[in-house]
């Protein structure tokens, strides 16, 4: 299972990398998506998969759970994630309502001193 | 008075100098001058100690833990230079009361001044090296500030960088030198690293550690090559001419020199490179100081050869040679001192340094003229003064060194030293007869020359009546201080006799030879200059230093366009280029590339094919051109991963997910509706094959890293705590719940905050826009 979830997210890295570095600010926007979401699996993989219940305690029986940590911190990345994401989608519209253009080829800042 | 009282109590005046200048009706320098001077007595009084070859040590702790504390160490060489140092300091900032006006910028001056006998002081005194290389640092600061204390000159500010750039330079270098002493010896402690001398030289460092603490040492005493920032510092005030850049802070290499002389010297690396490198700056700064105009400069060009012959001395390390170099020391100090007094009050008076333009002042300034007499044949090595003394014995150590050296250099040096010899003589003659004697033309002087008034030329008439003084006695220094010194440099105790007659003998005839041949080149110097101007080099050492200090910051603009293109893409292409290849070197030098022990779980056929959706849901972000087309693929992708995470047992995060995309894909839609299409993006072949190399490599370095981290598990993952505690000290069943809200609280509460500055974020981009078309409405 670990190397089928690991093959998947070297792919979505792949992807998510390329859309990074393409012109188009929307492109860029898709693929931090993309990466975020490769991001969160990746931490959940390295912190073993399928192994135990879910990590809802039940008193007084000798369960096994899957790793709680992780997913504590994959629950922070998401939400953390989200406000990133709506942040740079209202950067990308605003810089397309000011600046007329969204390829990044034209928001070349200041031009040399 | 104990010592580190010693070493602080300049930095804590000069605290005090701008109160001084507010509520003192004198002039600062009287004030500042009483320190100097008491610590000069509290000195002198180690005298008696030190001739029994006591040590006095003092230590504050510092950082005790590296074996770096502020430890001070005193011993007959660090007595001589605090010595020097306070009582030419003493005599120096006398000296500028005279001359340096109300109008100058007198807190400063007096500041960096403190600063600089302070940071000094530190260097003689240091036990520990990391303490003296602060001190160090601190030195070339103050040489600085002083060399640039006529900003708004562009001469001064020329001669402050260079002088800064050089010696910083060579100071970093010896800094690297005291790092491999201690990784050699495993000490920063002078006396320790003494201890172990044998180890440092028999260790494989020792070329290293020798070349890079000279390089320091050359720099900051002007050795060839480096010495070209000297002449350029003689911009600084005269009495900081004769007070760091003649007196004191060039002597600081010439006292690493000789204090590391017995953990460095002795090997054959030491005695040629460094005496081979004093005695061509000794010859060429003194051939050099013949064509100078500048008063200054011929005295810059006069100390860098006089360095060179105490660094010569210093490279035989013979103990006749440590005894001349540090008997010629204190004798320089003086004479040297006392000569740069005399072309300040010469500046002062007349208003220029230009040997052309002066002549004839010996009867116009009589008292100055015999402390410029007295001082020129000290150095020129004229009986009886205290310059001749050290000459002597500078000719009889060049000529003892059979046995030490190879054959060759038993004709060689000596040759050499009465070639240098004779250019001393005749830019000192030059010097004085020029200036004192010479033709007088007053009509080319912007001032009327007159007799400097007495604070000028008493410090000038002490300084030098010590020249005569211990040229006529010498016994009144060679066992109080001479010894000691030397003593302290060699390892042993050293008798000192110096004496004026050592019968008709080589090094006799030698000075004879000196004055004879300098007569006859100072009498024909017009020819000799003549042909020198011919002799001299297009190339110069000023016109490469000049060339890099041009390049490289040019150099450093063209890397620099190369890499902040003020692309987003292109900073990207270099980060993670950068990252992935790192780590995948990492791997490939560490031979990480077999994977054992990896700990899988199974796979259900379910659970494929969800990973077959989230894949092919990647790819249509990727190669759809229509924007719903490429938001609809991302909630695939999105979707899929909460699925997996249902798969995985983490049911909080599945519904986290699933709410969180749900919102995030109609955030998408609204915001890409008001954007352009995708439009397929016209790219150059090279740039998409950059692209897709860079994509692919962090693909692979990703996947590496998984399955590794997956093979080697080497501590016990903390989450066991958590699960066994969470009940027991949260009460909460649901574990993940239980970590966020109380275990890592705090985390959670970075979290809500990022989302709060989110919001406030996009709220503030919305209004502006808002703001601005209500403006525009008006």
């Amino acid at each position: 299972m670990e190397l089928l979830i690991a093959f998947v997210i070297a792919i979505l890295f792949g992807i998510g990398t390329y859309l990074l570095l393409s012109r188009s600010l929307l492109r860029v926007v898709l693929g931090t998506a993309i990466l975020s979401h490769a991001t969160h699996l990746t931490i959940l993989t390295m912190g073993r998969l399928k192994r135990g219940e879910a990590p809802i305690y039940v008193k007084d029986a000798l369960l096994s759970y899957s790793d709680p940590l992780p997913q504590a911190l994959i629950l922070t990345a998401i939400v953390i994630n989200f406000g990133v994401t709506a942040f740079l989608l209202v950067l990308a519209y605003r810089t397309y309502q000011e600046l007329g253009t969204a390829d990044l080829s034209e928001l070349r800042g200041v031009s040399d001193e | 008075m104990s010592l580190s009282w010693a070493v602080f109590s300049p930095f804590i005046l000069a605290i005090f100098v701008p109160l001084m200048k507010r509520y003192s009706k004198l002039h600062i320098g009287w004030l500042v001058s009483i320190l100097p001077l008491a610590l000069f007595i509290g000195f002198l009084s180690y005298i008696p100690k030190v001739m029994n070859g006591e040590t006095v040590y003092h230590v504050i702790e510092w950082i005790p833990s590296l074996g770096i504390n502020i430890a001070f160490y005193l011993d007959g060489l660090s007595l001589l230079f605090a010595m020097i140092i306070t009582g030419i300091g003493f005599f120096v900032v006398i000296y500028s009361i005279g001359y340096l006006g109300a109008k100058e910028n007198l807190v400063n001056f007096y500041i960096y001044i403190l600063m600089f006998m302070g940071a000094m002081l530190g260097v003689v005194l240091s036990n520990n090296l990391i303490v003296l290389f602060v001190f160090w640092e601190l030195t070339s600061i103050s040489s600085f500030l002083l060399i640039g204390f006529w900003y708004h000159k562009p001469e001064s500010k020329y001669g402050a960088q260079k002088a800064l750039l050089i010696t910083v330079s060579g100071g970093l270098a010896m800094l690297a030198s005291f790092v491999l002493i201690w990784v050699v010896t495993g000490s920063f402690d002078i006396r320790e690293i003494i201890a172990s001398a044998d180890l440092i030289k028999s260790s494989d460092y020792y070329l290293a550690i020798l070349i890079l603490f000279l390089l320091g040492a050359f720099t900051k005493s002007a050795q060839f090559p480096f010495h070209i920032w000297l002449p350029n510092a003689m911009e600084a005030p005269t009495p900081i001419s004769a007070y760091l850049h003649s007196a004191t802070m060039v002597k600081a290499g010439i006292y690493m020199m000789a204090r590391s002389s017995l953990f460095l010297a002795g090997t054959p690396e030491w005695t040629y490179i460094v005496s081979l490198v004093g005695i061509f700056t000794m010859v060429y700064a003194g051939y050099m100081a013949l064509t100078q105009t500048d008063l200054k400069a011929i005295l810059a060009y006069s100390t860098i050869s006089q360095l060179g012959l105490i660094t010569t001395l210093l490279g035989f390390n013979t103990n006749l040679a440590i005894i001349t170099a540090v008997f010629h020391l204190f004798n320089h100090a003086s004479f040297k001192g006392s000569l740069f007094m005399v072309v300040g009050i010469v500046d002062h008076e007349t208003g220029t340094r230009d040997i052309r333009k002066l002549g004839g002042l010996a009867k116009k300034m009589p008292i100055t003229a015999t402390v410029a007499g007295i001082g020129a044949l000290a150095m020129a090595g004229i009986p009886p003064l205290n310059g001749f003394l050290s000459k002597e014995l500078f000719f009889k150590a060049t000529v003892s060194l059979d046995g030490i050296m190879a054959p060759w250099t038993t004709w060689f040096f000596p040759t050499m030293a009465v070639l240098g010899a004779i250019f001393t003589f005749a830019y000192s003659m030059r010097l004085f007869l020029k200036v004192f004697f010479g033709k007088p033309q007053f009509e080319k002087l912007d001032k009327k020359p007159h007799e400097a008034p007495i604070g000028l030329w008493l410090p000038a008439v002490i300084l030098v009546s010590f020249s005569v003084i211990f040229g006529l006695f010498p016994g009144l220094i060679e066992n109080s201080i001479v010894s000691p010194a030397a003593s302290a440099v060699a390892g042993e105790t050293l008798s000192v006799h110096i004496s004026h007659w050592h019968g008709l003998n080589l090094p006799l005839l030698m000075t004879i030879i000196v004055i004879g041949v300098g007569t006859v080149l100072y009498i024909n110097l017009a020819k000799f200059q003549q042909l020198q101007a011919r002799l001299t080099p297009k190339i110069s050492l000023n016109r490469i230093y000049d060339w890099s200090i041009d390049a490289i910051p040019k150099t450093g603009k063209i890397i620099t366009d190369r890499q902040m293109t003020g692309f987003l893409r292109d900073y990207l292409v270099f980060i993670l280029g950068y990252v992935s290849l790192s780590i995948l070197a990492t791997m490939f030098i560490k031979n990480t590339w077999t994977f054992t022990g990896l700990d899988l779980a199974s796979i259900e056929i379910y659970e494929v094919l969800l990973a077959v959706l989230l894949v092919a849901g990647a790819l249509g972000v990727l190669f759809f051109r229509t924007r719903l087309a490429a938001i609809i693929s991302l909630g695939i992708v999105g979707f899929s991963v909460s699925l997996f995470f249902i798969f995985f047992r983490a049911p909080d995060l599945a519904l986290t997910q699933l709410i969180v995309e749900t919102i995030s894909l109609a955030l998408f839609l609204l915001a890409f509706a008001q954007l352009p299409d995708l439009k397929p993006e016209v790219k150059k072949w090279s740039e998409k094959t950059v692209n897709i190399v860079i994509s692919v490599a962090v693909g692979v370095t990703i996947f590496l890293l998984i399955l590794m981290a997956n093979g080697n598990r080497y501590y016990e993952p903390i989450s066991e705590w958590f699960i066994e505690n969470g009940y027991a000290l949260a009460g909460g069943t649901n574990l993940v719940n239980v970590i966020l809200v109380d275990f890592r609280g705090f985390d959670t509460l970075g979290e809500i905050t990022v989302l709060v500055a989110a919001a406030l974020s996009v709220y503030a981009l919305i209004r502006l826009r808002l703001e601005k078309r209500s403006e525009s409405n008006e």
